[in-house]
């Protein structure tokens, strides 16, 4: 019997690691070995580009101390105090403006252009109006997160379906029932991604008044190690805030669901 | 004008002008809880104070030169972030491999709280324009790089296929249909950079008080200048608005028509 066209050797085996993989890891070798030698070769001054031996005996001191902990909690209770004021108003802001036409030509103008102002040259007032605590870090951070939310809520509302409303106005639902039951599951998406941005510049605005004027929080340790020049735990507490901030940034889409969105 | 015609002006005129009636009321408001003794002169200025202030702001605190110091700035940082942006997009779009491998990291550094590398970057190039520059630029680099790679990705299947048809080389097929193609998108990356750039570069012109109109607010509170503080905040505020105005304008120029 004439042999037919079997497969007469083994597939070969997929590589263990794909191609995108190996150039990841050869770039951030690379990346690792290029910054080692310079820090080595003395051409830069000495600390600006401290060894990764330094940076990561840093980054164990930062994250075995308690000190570092308690100043996290700081910050991160104040960024949680602005995202809940500013992201509750600014959703409650929201929703009224896209439910209502007459309102949003009168005032989404103006949240649309002042949305995307520096926020942190507000510090002075907030100071002022709040004191130097945590107060006015709070109130930074609000300020912040206010316009993405609000701004992202307004165009959310205005994008539900038109039956879904009537749904709920034949049912005869209250005003508090059409927001609970109707526009916030139907706006859930633009209102998480709002969130998201909101969160973002929030724990920006939040961190930077903490490196302007303040005696606790993540940000007044960045300065605090600038001011006396301890240049790897500057870059440990960079690194963790990096990866932190980056986390819940993505933590926040993830739980809303936003990857599922089709595109 | 007609009835209607005279009904349908009054109608889109009227919601801008009841804002900025419910604005001016506001200030009217203040004013007089101000004058009456209810908020406190020393925390909240009286708008009519700030109003005045304007002058001796643009006039004594040379307004002017610190405005083009900032503009300076900003536009150092754009003409980097344009090259370099534009540039990394090209690269990565280029090399299939390289997106796949950095695309997820540069979104990710697009979520970044780079601005708070400032005091590195003060270690680094001193407390200078540089710094300030440099902040801007990296800081407002990821939308740039994103919007060339979606710009470059998005062109329509059936003018690359013009472009195979007439032959042409990867050079040309880049200069003549992939670039003019993407540019509307790229725009908005570069828009979108510049904008990123302002914030950054005013912020930290306030935190490390040196330089243009940032300077300025950081300089009048530390006087306790009550009144010019809030008058600088008002300009660099208006400036801002001014600033994404303009850029809108240009987009809508540079985008074909739908």
């Amino acid at each position: 019997m004439a042999e037919t066209g079997r497969l007469t050797h083994a597939a070969p085996a997929a590589p263990a690691l794909s191609p995108v993989t190996l150039l990841r890891i050869a770039i951030i070798v690379t990346v690792l070995v290029g910054w080692e030698l310079l820090s080595r070769s003395g051409w830069l001054y000495r600390d600006v580009v401290p060894s990764w031996i330094a940076i990561g005996h840093a980054l164990f001191d930062l994250l075995t101390s308690g000190e570092y902990y308690f100043n996290l909690a700081v910050t991160a209770g104040e960024i949680g105090a602005a995202l809940a004021i500013g992201g509750l108003s600014g959703m409650a802001i929201g929703i009224l403006l896209g439910a209502n036409r007459f309102l949003s030509k009168a005032f989404e103008h103006f949240l649309y252009y002042l949305g995307p102002t520096p926020k942190i040259i507000f510090f002075p007032i907030m100071i002022m109006w709040f004191g130097v605590g945590p107060g006015s870090k709070i109130a930074l951070g609000t300020l912040s997160c206010f316009f993405p939310v609000a701004l992202s809520a307004a165009a959310g509302m205005r994008q539900i379906d038109k039956v879904i409303i009537k749904v709920g106005k034949s049912f005869r639902a209250s005003t508090m029932q059409m927001v609970w039951k109707i526009y916030l599951p139907a706006m859930r998406h633009p209102i998480i991604n709002g969130v998201r941005l909101g969160l973002g510049v929030a724990l920006i605005g939040t961190l930077l008044a903490e490196t302007k004027l303040s005696n606790k929080g993540i940000g007044f340790l960045i300065i605090q190690a600038y001011s006396i020049f301890d240049m790897p735990r500057m870059y440990a507490m960079l690194i963790v805030l990096f990866v932190l901030a980056i986390g819940a940034n993505a933590l926040v889409g993830r739980l809303g669901g936003l990857h599922t969105i089709r595109r | 004008m007609s009835a209607p015609a005279r009904h349908t002006a009054l109608r889109a005129y009227l919601p801008p002008a009841f804002g900025l009636a419910v604005l001016v009321g506001f200030f009217v408001a203040v004013e007089i809880m101000i004058q009456g003794g209810i908020l406190n002169r020393f925390i909240v200025p009286p708008p009519s104070e700030i109003i005045g202030s304007f002058g001796r702001v643009i006039v004594e605190e040379h307004i002017f030169s610190r405005f083009m110091l900032t503009l300076g700035e900003c536009l150092s940082a754009g003409v980097m972030l344009t090259v370099f942006g534009v540039a990394g997009g090209v690269l990565m779009h280029r090399f299939k491999l390289l997106q796949q491998a950095c695309e997820t990291w540069v979104a990710a550094m697009a979520s970044a709280p780079i601005v708070l590398m400032y005091p590195l970057f003060m270690v680094i190039f001193g407390r200078s324009s540089l710094t300030i520059v440099m902040i801007g630029f990296i800081a407002a680099l990821p939308p740039v790089i994103l919007k060339t790679i979606e710009g470059l990705s998005g062109t329509r299947k059936v003018l690359i296929n013009v472009g195979k048809s007439f032959n042409l080389t990867r050079s040309q097929q880049f200069w003549k249909i992939l670039f003019p193609a993407a540019l509307p998108t790229i725009f908005v990356g570069i828009r979108l950079g510049l904008i990123f750039a302002l914030i950054n570069i005013v912020g930290v012109e306030f935190l490390i008080n040196y330089g243009g109109l940032g300077q300025l607010i950081n300089d009048l509170a530390e006087r306790y200048d009550l009144a010019g503080t809030y008058a600088a905040i008002c300009f660099v505020i208006l400036v801002s608005v001014l600033f994404f105005m303009t850029l809108e304008k240009v987009e809508r120029w540079l985008r074909p028509a739908d």
